[in-house]
């Protein structure tokens, strides 16, 4: 059994457990916690898969960015956890029937002929210097120019409505009027008075 | 090396476990958001199991906007959940039903 294949396992067996723990532990702070342990072993299975740059990705943007924000909102909200999880056990039935149904059907596909180990050979490993960011990057910039802009429009769009959704106004803040403060005339407000010496 | 098949199950088992969590967590909304990153997770493991295996870039590329598109929903998402918490005081599913009609 060769090195990658032990790695494999280990990787994928921390992933099921930690993705098993996300949607049954209690407290939703763990939950992000195990999300993240699910993050980052999938990231190191996409290194095991060549796709070097999509792996730091998801390290750096999802589990740095995206679950960090997670993070934060949920350690911010104070929940209370106990009529969030009624009708756990109701449920509990259904979901365990319903996912083991999924996975039955995908096993059943992805271990009919077609996709038998010997049917599709594991390709070479990449030549020495190549470079996945580079391949990636010259695909991105040539062929998926136009997708490449509409994903950074998605996310202007991302931005602006995340922050108009929770940008509020509070009736007590005090803040100054720049246009009237623009406008004020020196009559308004200074007043000179003549008036004769005091003796 | 590591066979396709084996990247595939795996993508299915964590897929299955995402929607067990959609049913079994359906009054938390942060677990349901958190499912859905799952999900996108499992369907990405796939798109690179391939994109490797049948050594086509593009899987690649799909798996780049998978990643833009989920991390807007998750920050617009998260966004909705703050407004929601601050004006009801509850994230519980089953007390947001004022548009019942």
């Amino acid at each position: 059994m060769d090195i990658y294949l032990v790695l494999f396992w280990l990787f994928s067996a921390v992933a099921v457990f930690a993705a098993l723990r996300v949607i049954t532990v209690r407290n939703p702070v763990h939950a992000v916690l195990f999300l993240v342990l699910t993050f980052f072993t999938c990231a190191a299975l996409w290194m095991l898969l060549e796709a070097e740059f999509l792996a730091i990705v998801l390290v750096l943007v999802y589990v740095g960015a995206v679950m960090v924000l997670f993070l934060f909102v949920v350690m911010m909200l104070d929940i209370n956890v106990a009529p969030v999880r009624e009708g756990f056990i109701q449920y509990l039935p259904l979901a365990a029937t319903v996912a083991v149904i999924v996975v039955v059907e995908m096993a059943l596909v992805v271990g009919s002929k077609t996709f038998r180990p010997n049917q599709m050979a594991a390709p070479a490993p990449a030549a020495a210097g190549a470079s996945n960011t580079e391949e990636l990057g010259v695909l991105l910039y040539t062929k998926y120019l136009y997708h490449f802009e509409i994903a950074a429009a998605i996310l202007l769009v991302a931005i602006i409505a995340a922050i108009a959704l929770t940008m509020r106004k509070r009736p007590q803040t005090k803040y100054q009027n720049p246009a009237q403060q623009v406008q004020v005339r020196k009559q308004d407000r200074l007043k000179i008075i003549k008036m004769e010496p005091e003796k | 090396m590591i066979p396709l098949s084996h990247y595939l199950v795996l993508g299915a088992i964590l897929f299955g476990l995402s929607v067990a969590g959609i049913f079994l967590n359906r009054k938390n909304v942060i677990i349901l958001l958190m499912s859905i990153e799952l999900m996108l997770l499992a369907v990405n493991t796939n798109f690179v199991a391939f994109s490797h295996h049948l050594g086509d870039m593009t899987g690649q590329v799909f798996v780049f906007f998978i990643l833009t598109v989920a991390a807007a929903e998750a920050a617009i998402g998260l966004a909705i959940l703050v407004v929601l918490f601050r004006n009801r005081n509850t994230i519980n599913v089953a007390d947001l039903d004022t548009m019942k009609g």
